[in-house]
Order: structure tokens, then sequence, then C-alpha cells
């Protein structure tokens, strides 16, 4: 960790749902700082990861976000308005979401998309906006811009999806991207070279990155740092290439359930979920 | 290649709302919970409980004979002994309105009965099979669909002859159409589900997986857009029994007690407005009654 | 057990038609795992349901045990292959319960026992009698795979078609149902054809398995070549090379 001013700090993150007549907890009491680095958040469903990104955006609006501080650059993210958040939604910070074929939009075609990225938030006029499009798909290497700018989303494949949406949301020069699930949806050749672009590009431009998933072995390989999450709360914070040293029974757990290639072919160890990580302030390792 | 991920912290007992049980009875008493929630629903449910209620009490409510002709009392306006007025045959006017539910209840329930199973068939049918079976089928709803919908029982009527029945079904031919179209739209959603192509693999019969697997997923669609017609139908049975075509007099058929009153409005105007708003409140009340059932029938919302 | 000759399966008509599936062939032996993997696209999943009869257009000669699908009377057909479908969400009608969906394929070839049979069959899959009153939506996404689990062995079958019964689920839940599987092929001695975009997946449950390409099989191999990284086909090396490159036991 840089001894700057992080880019992100979040101090006891809470968030809740309306469930019913209560409120149900997705997030509870997570802190982490990030800084210009690749930071990993890793949890299986109900964790409460994709929540965290979004919180980060202010995009539930139906949810009850709480917490000691979230500060985001200079700015308070609890305190900002939605005018304020517009600023910063995709200027900022930006988000790459799973599946291209959702997060595209159909009707239009993806080089307008990016293009209308780009001039929502600067004022550039409609030619400047093509020539950057056009710049940004050969930085995602994409072999043929001019004509892949014309295309419709249902026109790409996956990969080139992805790719199209990490030029979208690197457009506008943000200081952090959060990546929830980037490269589930595409096939492991491709995901490969994704990531491989998304490191160069984050690198290069000094961006802090967020990279949620539920795949530790992507997450330990691509991350600098590493957040395990169960039940809403953080329960161990590692360095990535030190995490076959985990101490926390979850994250040894989780390691320890996947099967590898070469591996034994006997039972995979199954993991027993212990009540007590549930429990509120059980303690983060790291 | 979806990552959606599931948790798979074990789930306990059903969950119920509010306590009100899980068996069939204690599910429907929370789906009229959720319904009654929403003002206009609750509203809605009311009026179609009155309605219902009437109907089965009629004779306890009524104060007069409806079909009883007293012509020196004829044409007298609301008071206490005749509540809504008399018409131009001394008949007491509240007394036909209640008499009239009955009438108006058995036209929804005899039409919902033949329009929502002929619908489901051909629509589920049409949608499962594709192919020519899906065209023969779905021209066929178009030939009925092309029909403004009063001209067609119009037409029906003329060739069986005017009375309620025939009415009755003049009206269902033209309502089924909606329906099956309905119904093949929600079926092509689904026809290549995997749990039909499980069924299929177990060796179930076109006939079993239509009827047991396809027929069920459509009912909740196929059930909110019976309810919305059900207003249109009332209206369209009014429609004709305005022009005399549907019940015969003396049924106390609201339509018919508008269509005959329509002469003496100006005087008289007891005798158009009750009948009418009691078209108005029925028909409104069938209206939200199908929005808030589409709510809650929404199986993303349990 | 499992014969598949010279497979060929195509979409569309004349010029514009497609070669989804271009002479596919393999064959399985009896108790064996056999694993089928690509990327989305290659045709792995179209051959389970060519196999399952759910795609009737294709040409050539599937066998299973010496009997062409094609002549077997379908519901011998039913009682030799099932299928356990990717999508745990999908694969259970929404409306039944776990009952009922149980209950179908026993009552379709009017086997008795029903109640007996529909505990016994959610007891082999590790899940007890209460979740027979429940609907699919109560349950997790690795409750719902088990229950599809014991739909399939229901009716006895001799080879269970795995397309992707894991991809969906969790990490841990993953471990829990690749356990199962295993202990009921070796206990129930079934055959298994098993489809996985996860190469780790597909080592830990098949020992011989075929790489495809673009709707051929480009080479079929053993397990042991995978871990060395021994693959004669260029394709086939580089999908386990990226795979492996993931899959780094750091």
């Amino acid at each position: 960790m840089s001894s700057q001013t992080p880019l992100i700090d979040a101090r006891n993150l809470r968030v809740c749902y309306r469930s019913g007549k209560g409120y149900a907890d997705a997030v509870r009491g997570v802190s982490f700082q990030l800084g210009k680095e690749r930071l990993g958040i890793v949890g299986e469903s109900g964790s409460g990861k994709s929540t965290i990104g979004r919180a980060l955006l202010k995009l539930l609006p139906s949810a009850r976000i709480t917490a000691d501080k979230l500060s985001f650059g200079g700015t308070d993210l609890l305190a900002a308005s939605e005018r304020q958040m517009l600023g910063i939604r995709g200027k900022r910070m930006s988000m790459i979401l799973q599946d291209p074929k959702f997060s595209l939009n159909p009707v239009q075609r993806v080089g307008d998309q990016i293009a209308e990225a780009y001039l929502v938030h600067s004022k550039a006029s409609r030619a400047q906006a093509k020539a950057r499009t056009l710049e940004m798909l050969e930085a995602v290497q994409i072999r043929d811009p001019e004509r892949v700018y014309k295309l419709y989303p249902h026109e790409i494949s996956g990969g080139m999806g992805q790719r199209v949406m990490i030029a979208m949301m690197l457009i506008p020069e943000p200081e952090v991207i959060i990546a929830d699930e980037p490269t589930s949806a595409l096939d492991v050749t491709v995901r490969m070279q994704v990531l491989g672009i998304l490191d160069t590009l984050v690198t290069s431009k000094g961006i802090g990155l967020i990279m949620i998933s539920h795949d530790l072995n992507l997450v330990r390989n691509f991350c600098d740092r590493v957040l395990i999450m169960y039940a809403g709360q953080v329960v161990e914070e590692r360095a990535a290439r030190d995490l076959m040293n985990a101490t926390h029974p979850y994250t040894r757990g989780l390691l320890a359930a996947q099967p590898h290639i070469g591996g034994s072919r006997q039972h995979l160890p199954i993991l027993k979920r212990d009540p007590e990580w549930k429990t509120e302030g059980a303690g983060a390792v790291s | 290649m979806m990552a959606g991920t599931m948790a798979s912290s074990p789930v306990t007992a059903p969950v119920s709302a509010r306590g009100y049980g899980t068996g069939a009875l204690g599910r429907l008493g929370a789906s009229l919970a959720r319904l009654m929630r929403d003002p206009s629903t609750g509203f809605a449910v009311i009026v179609v409980a009155i309605l219902l209620l009437t109907a089965l009490f009629a004779p306890l409510i009524a104060t007069h004979d409806p079909i009883l002709v007293d012509l020196p009392n004829a044409l007298k306006p609301p008071s206490g002994a005749n509540w809504f007025g008399t018409d131009e045959l001394g008949r007491d006017i509240f007394s036909r309105i209640v008499y009239g539910s009955r009438i108006t209840l058995f036209i929804i329930v005899l039409v919902s009965i033949i329009v929502g199973p002929l619908g489901l068939i051909v629509g589920a049918t049409s949608g499962y099979f594709g192919g020519w079976v899906d065209t023969v089928m779905m021209r066929i709803t178009d030939i009925f669909l092309s029909f403004p919908s009063l001209i067609l029982c119009l037409a029906f009527v003329a060739a069986l002859g005017a009375g309620l029945e025939n009415a009755i079904v003049a009206i269902a031919l033209t309502s089924w159409p909606p329906i099956a179209r309905l119904a093949r739209a929600e079926t092509l959603t689904f026809r290549n589900a995997d749990y039909i192509s499980a069924s299929r693999m177990q060796g179930a019969s076109t006939l079993r997986i239509i009827g047991k697997s396809i027929i069920p997923m459509c009912i909740p669609s196929v059930l909110v857009r019976i309810t919305l017609s059900m207003a249109s139908v009332i209206l369209t049975a009014a429609g004709l029994g305005f022009l005399g075509l549907g019940a015969q007099p003396p049924l106390p058929e609201w339509g018919a007690m508008i269509a005959t009153g329509r002469n003496y409005m100006l005087d008289s105007w007891w005798l158009v407005t009750f009948p009418g708003l009691t078209i108005l409140l029925v028909s409104l009340a069938f209206n939200l009654l199908g929005d808030g059932l589409r709510d809650a029938l929404d199986p993303k919302k349990h | 057990m499992i014969d598949v000759r010279d497979l060929n399966i195509a979409l569309g008509l004349g010029a514009a038609s497609k070669k989804i599936l271009d002479s596919v062939s393999f064959s399985v032996g009896a108790g064996e795992s056999f694993g089928l993997v690509g990327e989305s696209g290659s045709g792995k999943s179209t051959i389970l349901r060519c196999m399952a009869k759910l795609f009737t257009s294709w040409t050539g000669d599937i066998s299973i045990d010496g009997q062409s699908v094609k002549t077997m009377p379908p519901m011998a057909f039913c009682r030799t292959v099932q299928m356990v479908f990717q999508d745990p969400y999908g694969s259970l009608h929404p409306r039944q319960s776990i009952a009922t969906a149980l209950r179908e394929p026993l009552r379709i070839h009017r086997m008795v026992d029903a109640q007996d049979r529909s505990e016994q069959a959610l007891a082999d899959v590790g899940l007890n009698g209460s979740f027979l009153a429940r609907y699919p939506h109560e349950l997790s996404g690795g409750q719902r795979q088990r229950v599809a689990i014991a739909r399939a062995l229901i009716l006895e079958p001799k080879v269970l078609l795995l397309d992707e019964p894991t991809s969906a689920l969790d990490v841990s839940v993953q471990a829990e149902v690749l356990n199962l599987l295993s202990d009921i092929r070796q206990s129930q001695k079934l055959t298994y054809l098993f489809v996985s975009h996860d190469l780790a997946v597909v080592d830990h449950m098949c020992n011989e398995f075929a790489v495809m390409q673009a709707g051929r099989i480009v080479e079929i191999m053993d397990r042991s070549a995978l871990s060395s990284g021994m693959a004669k086909n260029a394709y086939a090396r580089e999908l386990i090379g990226a795979s492996l490159a993931y899959d780094k036991v750091a």
C-alpha cells in the first residue's frame, strides 16, 4: 500500500436492503482502502461482494448505505448528492459488468456507444469523439476498429464485447474502475486475453482497480491484494501471491475445494461452514 | 457460461406470509392479504365481493319483486319506498339491479369458462408445436381477431337469434383470440426450457407436456387477462342488451334497463343513472382487480 | 457402452447451411467417465442433445450397449439414458413440487412404490424426505442440482449425460456435487458423458476426454496428458495451456 492518500477509503461500510418489515444486511462493517493497485474482492454468492461495488457508485436506490467513512479522492460519497454522483460515475469511477450481451445497448452501434460515453463527460465534438473511440478500440487490441465501430452488439463475440466495454469505461479516463465478474461469461482462452488488455491499460494509466469475482484463481493471478468475503464481512485480507498461506478456515476451505489439473482424484474436501464466521466483528485475518 | 453462482446455505421451512400457513387455503389467504394491501385493488376486491354476495343473496337484499308490474307506481323518483325509484312499468329499479347482478355474473362466469380453456389449449398447442400447426391455428385466431367484437356479436346473434344464452356464446367467440395469443406468447418463452427437455426425456407424451407442464405456466397471465376482459364483456353484454339482442324482457339485465330507460331519460333520470353507475362500478372494479392480480401473481415478488 | 460414429448435424438449408457437428466419432466403455471439452460454440452440448434425442435431424450412428438409439423403443430409451442440465434454475418446473417432479417419470413408466422410490432417490443424493413437499424456488442452487440428479436417476438409467452440471454453482457447492457424482457412478455402475468448459473439473471427473473445436473432435486424450501438457493438436495445446496458466497453483 502506498503512503499517499488512498483513492478509496471505506470504514465500516454497511449496506442493508428492505425485506418485508425489516432490513436485511448485505454488507456488514466492511473496511478497506484502494490505492493505485489491483484489489480483488472474492466471495461466493450472497457474500455481498457485488453490493460493495454498486454501493461505491451509489447504484442501489432501494438500499440504505451507512459508513463511518466512505471517501473517493476528496469527495465524501455518503454525503454526495445525486448530482455530484453523476459527475463521478463514468467520469472518475466506472464499472465493467459481466455480460456484454446485457450491458451493451442492443439497438445502438458499439462505436456510437463508446463515443457517447466520451461525449457525456467532455465537451468534445462528434468528430473528436469518433477519433478517440477508434484510438480506444485499437488500445483494446481490436484489429479492425473502423469496421467494428459500425457493428451492433449482437454481431460481436463475447470477448470482443467485453473489450468494447473496457474501451467504453476507460475512455473518460477514470481514476478507479470496478470490474464485476468481467470474465465470467467468457471462454478460458479469451479470458486471459481480456485480462491482459485490462492489465496493460490499468497499469499504464495508474488506475485503481477493484476486481469482484467468485473465482479465486482468477483474482489470485491478476490482483495485488485480495479480500475474501463471507456473509457480508471481510474474513481475510492478504497479498495475492501470499494466498496459499491463508489462515482463515473459510479461505483455506475454498482453496481446498477447487479441483486442479493434475490433482488427486479423491473426494474434494468439503467446506464446513462454521456459524462462528457469520458473527459480526468475528475478526478479519490478514 | 454465466457465473450466476448460488449460495448453498440450507433453506429451512417454506416461507409463509405473515403466518397464514402453507396449505392451499393458507396460500389463498396470503394472496388475498397481498391484494388488499393496495388501495385500488382492495376497493376492487370489495366491489367484486359485493357483486357476488348480492347475486347470491338477491332474494334477501331486493326490496321488491323485480318483474312485478305496478303501473300506478310508474316513474316514481327515488324515495323511502323505492330506493332507486321505479321504471316505466312501476318495477322497483333497485330490486332489478340486484337481480341483474345474477345475470351479469352468469354472463361473466360462462364466458370465462368457455374462453379460458379454449384460449389456453389453442395457444399452448400452437406455441409448443410451431410449424404449420402454429400457422394454421394463428390464422384462424387472426380471423376472429380482425372483426370488431360488437359487430361479430351482432352477426352471431342475428344468426342464432336474440337471447341471453346466444349473446353469451357470441361474446365468448369474440373474446377467446387474445387469450390464445397470450398463451402462445407465454409458451414460446419457455418451450425450450430444460425442464421441458427433461420431461421429453422421461418419455412424456406431447399431451402430458402441454397439459401438465406448459398450461400451468400460462395460467397466471391468462387469469389476469380474463379478469381484465371481464370489464369489456360486461360492456358488450350491456351493449347487446341495449340493442335488444341480449337479455330479453322482462329480465332485469343492466344494459337492457338503460335501453328502455333512454326514452324517459330527460324527465326520469334515475332510470338510466343507476344501471349506468352500476355497470361503471363493476367494470372499473374488474379492471383494477386485473391490474392488482397481475402485480400479485408476478413470480418475481413472492 | 456408448459408440458414436460419424455424427453430423447441420442447421439451415442449402447455401446457408451451417455444420454444427462434423463427423464426430468416439467410444466410451461401460462404467467410464468420458469428458467433452471445448469453448462455447464447439458443439459439445449439441452432442449430448443428439444423444438424448432432443435433436432429431442428425445423421450418423449413436449406439448404447450395442443398440442404436434410433431403433431403441422410446420407453426403453428413457430407462437407458438420462440427462442432468446446466442451469439449476431452469431444470426443475417452477410450479411443481419436488414430489411431483420425481413422481412424473415413475407414473409415465408405470413404476409402483412411487413414495418409496422418491424417498430413496432423494436419499441417494443426500437430501431427506422433507424436500418432497418443497418447491424449486425454496431450494438453493446446489439442492436443485441434487434434485435434478435424483430425477435423472429415478428411472435407473445406465448412461448419464451431464451438461456442465456444476458451472453455475459456487466452488464449495461444486465440490459437494462432484463428490456425489463420483460416488453415484461407482455405486450404481453408471457411464458418464461429461461436458465442461472447465478442464480442472474434467481432469477430476474423467479418465479420458475429447477436445472439440467448431464441431469437430480435434483430439481424444487421456487424463495424464493434461498435466504433462502433451497434446498433439495445436488447438488442444492452446486450450490446455490457457487452462494451466489459469489454474496455476502459485
